[in-house]
């Protein structure tokens, strides 16, 4: 360390401000570059044939119609890619007892969704490799299908992996202090409530697109890919498809939106990949609507039972539930399928005093697609169980919901603190969030005008919920367990010779705004215009290695990275201009692209002339002058396991009694994400994220037939959040930086879509209790409502 | 998701475009708007030897009158009818109803005569040309029939048109003062397919029911029209609470087909409460 | 009768003229035949609206189109769009408040946009939001959106 260090108490140029994304260029003038906007000389087209049934024996596959069609190059069974492909197990030993069995892309004797792929057409447009796909003749046995998860571990039901016991994938129980005892207390007020969770799905709108092209000259696999993690898939592809990793490369260009959706490893995905090794030439994936619906990862298929007990006075005095869910046929690769069910265990009560804790979650198999990873993962359901149970039972003593929040809520200053399931939490701010909530949005006002309108028959609710969001993963997410998924992320820094700098990060960019916060802490730390700062992010060949975007960690890892690059380039910087300028690195300070002394900020130097002397005229300098303009740091979170973020929101809601439809009316978010590094992309990422909340609480869910047919699969069927139904959201930050790192930037990504569910439940909610009826089921469609509020007494 | 293969005519004028779907041996459809065909045909659920577009016959755009009705040609889209200053003055209830078809790319494309053709129960214009008392005009190589509006739809996007008949325009009787009007549908989402909806017409200088036409969809396999319920209201004051009561207690006598979504018994609900709400625009 | 067909389109001011399959939509023929990638393909059966584009000056969905029926069309595209007027002061007002993340939605959310001022569309947002309901973004949650649209709006549209 030869420099000054960055002053974060003065106010940056970029750090902290609205800066505007330079990505939004290309993309206002269609120059984006997403997959299926490339291709590759002798390029062919996928298209899969997949199981019409959720379980079935394959007893025949003829191709010989399907390959006479004109255009088709070749066509692919399971059984082609045994020799190819070794089978992959979604399993992590630090969840312990997790069970799946090995997996191949494609299904060799037995299908075990609706959707899955049992052929793929290889052919020189989409168009031709679909009409032969409607050639396969497929002759399947349909066995008896086990679809419900509520019933999938009776034992009448069909075990769907023969090598287990039962359909159970995975259970844990957490059990701390002793709920039996104070169930057993005259003096406490208990409420019960069972809570159901539809099946969602992300629908990004660019649906999963990929490239593979492999060249045998150099055993290289290249991979285009739209997704969040091209190092984890550079290690799935080498081992599963046995290419030195080093020669896999994967790239991830603009991407149109992945929502944790991109990040596993699919079969019709790795099929491409695996048949553009074999037959040594491009193949393209896209998949349709129709397929993603079918086959991108579901998630959030839970019905809980929840207690909650409480004292007379307002003190939660024991939380318990039992969880199950379902998660298809296999345990997803790599991250496992039972992390939503563990961080449901981990998360539920998070943000309050909880002395007595009791929770038991059971993931089972069935014949469905598979459950996997979805942003904000468990978040959802863990705070609509936890404020769910919140609300109840402040009605049930007769309290305000908001003061029974208040005297439970962990204390803004008792942290370092640990949560009843052991979670390790710091720099927390639920008091002053929740307080900040109510002012901004009126809420003694509201509900005056609430209890106004309701003896007018307009039912109108308010619903809270304080949460607490994981981001900034330490290993302790996935590392420890075995997974070759990185936790740490790297920043390489380069001065170029016309002065500018040069970014290369791990994290990836999915239009979160990633590479412009990067370019923000890059230019200020180091000194430069932001016009002066190129980023590149999402290429296993040119990018340090890491993680990607996941678990909400692009600023607060990514950005540390960067951050400690930017400094350890100054440094080099610094260093040179000493000798050149005969002055101490420490009297000398990097500002608008030029190297200037501190104090007086007089011009020294500019940039480019130092670079240049550096590049083309070292004769200039010192033989034994280090001549590095060139950086590269890698940050991971040490201190804990995970960094906690806190917010609280608050939604408004009409409920139409007649026909049962909610109208959001307003919603309010208070959110601590630490240091804000650009106001503008934090609150498009809590809008965001609030209306992908907003979506699962009111619209989306994937419904399927007894027999696993899933029953919506278009745009029209499956409802998504639309404009005109959508409330303006109202943002206001806290900043309590994370003591974990300099920058102090914790993750923002999630908390919208983890804590608007419940806080449109317990709207709804608020709305309905004066009528003597509540419901917990989201999403809360109109029929929903209506058979809730035929119980309804209206006086 | 690409549609299978198919040939394609574009005549530019209606009898060549008749004597194409008057082909036994291939199975022929028209292309009108497109707006439901093509997701259809990209779906590969319909998979048509031959398409006939009838986007190059000019004779199938017009919007005409005379002194006792409107004629709106088959291929006007919905757009042209929103744009058209004599709908407007003349039925206005089509002016109102137009912003809650889809959106306006869809509108832009899609026709009259393809959305009646198509039949989608939950689609407002059929109900809307009932409540109205439309005649559908339909034509084959041999001739032109007329159809009631209310006889043509006869279930789940099937409607009374042989595969060789075009429809060619919908004809909608028009009076001195235009009939007043209530439509409401319920929908979820701005521009989706009603879970529910009713119009109720009824001749516009008079202040008790008269002539009037109730019609549900959505709720059914076609435009549901409940004449029990017009005999009721006829005669009686328009803005009479009770009889608004009493009318939507004679649905109650109705069964309806559930969705995806709503099972039997929430669309006897919401047609209620559409119906109730029809009525209330009327007065409104 | 025949399965391709000959057809001359203008887009974004270029004449192009081929022959084509005839079940090629619009979107496709757009994209893989004349490689202008910028409207995207999201749903192919017409509800997400990505691929809405100006056909003649109005909007239409480019996945529910024959390539073919835009026979003697002039057709713009995202590319197309100039850097000034309403499609210029749009694309600004879109960076200005992030109305767009991913950027996949963005081409047909513009075409949406720009028919609306062209409408003589006013700043009012719930006719804003109206009017862009048939455009799906997953990533904003519409609110800068239609922000941007309102600020063009409100200044009286160009």
């Amino acid at each position: 360390m030869t420099g000054p260090r960055f002053d974060f108490d003065k106010p940056g140029k970029y750090i902290g401000q609205p800066t505007k994304r330079g990505d939004t260029k290309r993309l206002l003038r269609g120059r984006g570059k997403y997959v299926d906007d490339l291709t590759l000389p002798r390029m062919l087209h996928a298209a899969f044939l997949r199981s019409p049934v959720a379980h079935g024996k394959i007893l025949s596959i003829d191709i010989t119609e399907a390959k006479k069609v004109n255009g088709v190059i070749r066509i692919f069974k399971g059984s082609d890619f045994i020799d190819v492909v070794k089978p992959y197990v979604g399993v992590l030993s630090h969840l312990a007892g997790l069970r799946s069995p090995p997996q191949m892309p494609i299904a060799i004797d037995r299908v075990l969704w609706q959707g899955e792929p049992v052929a793929m057409v290889v052919a020189t447009s989409r168009a031709i490799a679909e009409d032969a796909v409607s050639l396969i003749e497929m002759d399947l046995e349909e066995l008896p299908a086990a679809t419900n998860m509520e019933t999938a571990l009776d034992k009448e039901e069909p075990i769907i992996h023969s090598e287990y016991d039962s359909n159970l994938s995975w259970e844990r129980t957490v059990d701390v202090g002793d709920v039996e005892e104070v169930y057993k207390r005259d003096d406490v007020t208990i409420v019960e409530k069972q809570f159901r969770f539809g099946r969602h799905t992300g629908v990004p709108l660019e649906a999963r697109s990929i490239i593979a092209n492999y060249d045998p000259s150099e055993n290289q696999l290249d991979v285009y890919y739209s997704g969040q993690a091209p190092h984890m898939m550079q290690n799935i592809y080498s081992k599963h498809l046995n290419i030195p990793e080093e020669n896999v490369r994967v790239i991830s260009q603009d991407v149109g939106g992945a929502f944790g959706i991109k990040i596993h490893t699919y079969g019709d995905e790795f099929a491409a990949t695996a048949v553009a090794k074999i037959m040594e030439r491009p193949i393209k994936f896209i998949a349709d609507r129709y397929e993603s619906f079918m086959t991108d990862i579901h998630a959030r298929d839970h019905v809980v039972n929840g207690k909650m007990a409480v004292s007379k006075d307002g003190k939660i005095l024991a939380i318990e539930f039992s969880d199950i869910t379902g998660i298809g046929p296999f345990s997803m690769y790599p991250r496992t399928s039972a992390i939503e069910a563990n961080q449901i265990l981990n998360l539920t009560g998070g943000p309050y005093v909880v002395p007595n804790y009791r929770a038991n979650s059971r993931v089972v198999f069935q014949n469905k697609n598979m459950m996997c990873q979805y942003r904000a993962v468990g978040h959802p359901v863990a705070m609509a169980i936890c404020d769910g149970l919140v609300e109840e039972a402040a009605a049930a003593i007769n309290m305000d919901s908001v003061e029974l929040r208040k005297l439970n809520l962990i204390k803004d200053n008792a942290y370092p603190t640990t949560t009843a399931s052991g979670l390790k939490l710091d720099d927390l701010s639920h008091h002053k969030a929740i307080n900040k909530l109510v002012e901004m949005m009126d809420y003694e006002k509201l509900k005056d005008e609430n209890n106004k309108l309701r003896n007018e028959g307009v039912h109108r609710g308010i619903g809270f919920v304080s949460m607490i969001e994981i981001t900034n993963p330490s290993p302790a997410f996935y590392g420890v367990g075995g997974a070759h998924i990185a936790s740490q992320d790297g920043a390489t820094i380069r001065l170029g010779a016309g002065g500018g700098i040069h970014v290369s990060s791990s994290v990836t960019e999915q239009g979160q705004g990633t590479n412009a916060i990067l370019a923000q802490i890059a230019a200020d730390v180091f000194g430069v215009n932001i016009d002066m700062v190129q980023v590149t992010t999402g290429d296993t060949k040119t990018t340090p290695y890491g993680g990607g975007a996941w678990a909400s960690r692009g600023a607060g890892i990514g950005g540390e990275a960067v951050y400690l690059a930017a400094e350890a380039l100054k440094d080099q910087v610094l260093d040179i201009a000493s000798v050149m300028l005969q002055s101490k690195p420490e009297d000398l300070n990097i500002s608008d692209g030029n190297v200037v002394d501190i104090g007086s900020d007089d011009n020294r130097i500019s940039l480019s002339d130092l670079a240049r002397t550096v590049y083309y005229r070292g004769n200039e300098l010192p033989s034994d002058m280090p001549l590095e303009l060139i950086a590269t740091r890698h940050y991971r979170v040490t201190d804990m396991p995970f960094v906690f973020t806190n917010a609280a929101m608050a939604a408004h809601i009409e409920l139409d009694v007649e026909t049962g439809i909610i109208k959001v009316l307003n919603f309010w978010a208070v959110e601590d994400c630490g240091r804000v590094i650009n106001p503008m992309l934090v609150d498009e990422q809590i809008r965001g994220g609030v209306v992908q909340g907003i979506g699962s609480a009111l619209y989306e869910e994937c419904l399927y037939s007894d027999e696993g047919q899933l029953l919506n699969v278009t745009l029209a069927d499956y409802l998504v959040p639309m404009a005109a139904e959508m409330p303006e959201i109202h943002v206001a930050h806290i900043e309590t930086p994370t003591k974990t790192s300099v920058l102090g930037a914790k993750g923002a990504g999630e908390a919208g879509t983890g804590g608007a569910p419940a806080a449109i439940i317990n709207a709804v909610n608020n709305a309905l209790r004066p009528l003597g009826v509540t419901n917990f089921q989201i999403p809360m469609t109109p029929n929903r409502m209506l058979e809730t509020l035929k119980a309804a007494n209206f006086k | 998701m690409k549609a299978a293969s198919f040939l394609y005519e574009l005549p530019e004028d209606l009898n060549t475009a008749l004597q194409l779907l008057n082909s036994s041996d291939i199975d022929v459809l028209p292309l009108a708007g497109g707006q439901s065909l093509m997701p259809m045909m990209n779906f590969r659920v319909s998979q048509p030897d031959l398409l006939v577009d009838l986007n190059k016959i000019d004779s199938l755009k017009k919007i005409d009158s005379d002194s006792n009705s409107i004629k709106i040609g088959s291929m006007v889209k919905y757009s042209d009818m929103e744009k058209s200053d004599l709908i407007k003055e003349k039925i206005p209830l089509i002016n109102n109803v137009i912003p809650f078809v889809a959106h306006s790319a869809i509108r832009n494309r899609g026709t009259i005569g393809g959305s009646i053709a198509l039949a989608d129960p939950a689609a407002e214009f059929p109900s809307l040309l009932v409540s109205l008392d439309a005649t559908i005009e339909l034509m084959n190589i041999k001739g032109t029939r007329e159809v009631k509006s209310e006889d043509f739809f006869t279930g789940i996007f099937e409607t009374d048109r042989k595969t060789n008949e075009l429809v060619t325009s919908i004809n909608i009787p028009i009076n001195k003062s235009p009939k007043k009007f209530g439509f409401y549908e319920i929908t979820r989402r701005h521009g989706d397919y009603a879970m529910a909806g009713a119009f109720v017409t009824t001749d516009g200088d008079k202040k008790e029911f008269s002539n009037s036409r109730v019609v549900l969809f959505a709720v059914s396999t076609k435009p549901l029209r409940i004449i029990d319920i017009e005999v009721f209201l006829n005669g009686n004051l328009l803005n009479d609470v009770s009889v608004q009561e009493n009318a939507i207690d004679i649905i109650n006598g109705y069964e309806f087909e559930g969705d995806l979504h709503n099972d039997t018994e929430a669309k006897k609900t919401y047609a209620k409460v559409s119906l109730k709400r029809a009525l209330g625009e009327l007065n409104g | 009768m025949a399965d391709t067909r000959t057809i001359t389109v203008n887009v974004n001011g270029e004449v192009h003229t081929n022959t084509i399959n005839v079940r090629k939509n619009l979107i496709d023929y757009l994209r893989d035949d004349l490689g202008f990638t910028g409207s995207h393909v999201g749903c192919e059966h017409g509800v997400c609206g990505a691929c809405t584009l100006d056909i003649n000056g109005e909007t239409v969905r480019s996945c529910l189109m024959l390539a073919v029926q835009a026979d003697g069309t002039a057709i713009t595209t995202i590319e197309g769009l100039a850097d000034n007027g309403v499609a210029g002061d749009l694309k600004k007002s879109f960076a200005e408040k992030n109305a767009l993340q991913c950027g996949y939605c963005t081409p047909g959310m513009l075409a949406s946009a720009i028919e609306y001022i062209n409408a003589g569309g006013n700043a009012d947002k719930d006719k804003i939001r109206r009017h862009i309901s048939g455009n799906y973004c997953r990533c904003t949650g519409y609110q800068a959106i239609v922000e941007a649209i309102y600020s063009v709006a409100e200044n009286g549209g160009n």
